[in-house]
């Protein structure tokens, strides 16, 4: 998949990670709790076997232009010159979806051209942001969907990690929120079965498998039968974006982690008259703006998830 | 899509009937400029909510929805009998109801936004 050496993504590579994080607060997950800690006790926690790293980013919105942020085209650059800059290479990158504001061809080309300059290899899911051509997702599946199936899911092993992708935004219906959809949910259970219970696995969705604020539509309707199949896995991290803010939460043993957007922030549930953007002042707008990397260390338990804000 | 062009039919013929060029000019038709200030009922797309959620209207009538929320939003009718493009800010949507009946609708973007149009014999 790429060049990436193993030997140098030992506890140097994971400690050199957590030292770029900066302000980002670091969240071990492990054991049902979650429990912010220090860089010290991260240190202290074991020694590191090998491992790896991958970035999460999400809803870039390329074509977005409204208060707060007038050019989301140039915060995801300045997100893209962060990873650039990043000490250690991660191995690939996750997008959580809403990689275009219309699902325009521009917007996409665009998208694709700002990413591309990472040399990494991007691993693509819809938001419903990029389900608006006229063929209702059409123009994503013609670009990204290669090698995938329905509405663009898909699975695939890295290092001993299984990593499922999941769309949940397509062929919504009224009054309800995300939608798996009962193919999908087939395919699922097929794509797990078999597979050992001690198999890291990844699941990465743009809204948010658990449901953080009904109200504003912020979960998925028939998420708990996709959380069923997992349930049986030692771990599971579930990655998602969609509500522009850092949200977790750990059932049994899996972990729930929603990313920030690299466009715009949006209000804490219920905290505001609506879901739309977050007009804060423009000095406050890049820390509020991030991305995510995840640190698999290998013959440990935890995945590290460390939050960065562009202002970082 | 083919009960939308025969509902597409039935609300041209009832126009035209009505001698009502205005209406028929507006059907269907989803930008700005196409809109006929006044001409009908306009629902507003305000904080993610469809205002007024319910609407009473005449057979016959064009409703016209505008979105005024800084987020795209995508107005379609429960069973798919209409749907707009997608619409960024101030854009607007027309539908003439040329049969009687109630009209469920979502946006398919943000499907915990739903509305209803009723629409009643004359």
């Amino acid at each position: 998949m790429n060049d990436h050496d193993d030997g140098d993504q030992g506890r140097r590579g994971f400690l050199k990670c957590m030292g770029w994080a900066g302000t980002g607060a670091l969240w071990t997950l492990s054991g049902g709790v979650a429990s912010s800690v220090s860089l010290g006790q991260a240190l202290a926690a074991g020694d590191p076997v090998k491992g790896f790293s991958f970035l999460q980013i999400s809803d870039s919105h390329v074509g977005f232009a409204k208060p707060a942020n007038p050019d989301a085209r140039a915060t995801y650059r300045e997100a893209v010159a962060k990873i650039i800059a990043m000490p250690v290479k991660p191995d690939f990158i996750i997008h959580t979806g809403d990689i275009s504001q219309l699902s325009r061809d521009n917007e996409f080309d665009d998208a694709d051209q700002i990413i591309k300059e990472t040399g990494l290899t991007v691993f693509h899911i819809p938001g419903e942001h990029d389900m608006l051509d006229d063929g209702a997702g059409k123009a994503y599946l013609d670009r990204y969907g290669k090698g995938s199936k329905g509405a663009g899911w898909y699975s695939f092993d890295h290092k001993g990690v299984h990593f499922v992708a999941l769309i949940n935004v397509a062929n919504l219906k009224a009054g309800g929120m995300g939608s798996l959809g009962a193919d999908q949910l087939t395919w699922l259970e097929a794509d797990l079965r078999g597979r050992s219970a001690s198999t890291p696995i990844v699941v990465f969705a743009h809204i948010p498998l658990w449901t953080v604020y009904a109200d504003w539509g912020w979960g998925t309707d028939d998420a708990a039968r996709a959380l069923d199949y997992l349930k049986r896995f030692g771990s599971v991290t579930v990655l998602n974006g969609h509500i522009h803010q850092i949200t977790q939460k750990v059932e049994g043993h899996i972990r729930f982690h929603t990313a920030r957007s690299t466009a715009f922030p949006q209000p804490v549930g219920g905290q505001a008259p609506s879901p739309g953007p977050l007009k804060v002042p423009t000095e406050q707008l890049h820390a509020m703006l991030g991305i995510t990397t995840a640190t698999l260390v290998r013959g440990t338990e935890p995945i590290a998830l460390v939050d960065a804000t562009l202002a970082s | 899509m083919t009960l939308m062009t025969a509902r597409s039919l039935q609300a041209l013929a009832c126009a035209l009937v009505l001698g009502g060029a205005a209406v028929a000019a507006s059907l269907l038709i989803e930008t700005p400029a196409a809109a006929q200030p006044g001409a009908g009922p306009i629902v507003k797309i305000d904080n993610f909510t469809f205002g007024p959620a319910t609407l009473t209207v005449p057979v016959g009538a064009t409703v016209t929805w505008v979105n005024q929320d800084d987020i795209p939003h995508q107005v379609v009718a429960n069973d798919h009998g209409f749907k707009s493009r997608v619409m960024d800010t101030d854009d607007r949507f027309s539908f003439t109801f040329a049969k009687p009946g109630e009209y469920g609708y979502f946006c398919s973007l943000h499907p915990h936004m739903v509305g209803k149009v009723i629409v009643r014999d004359r």
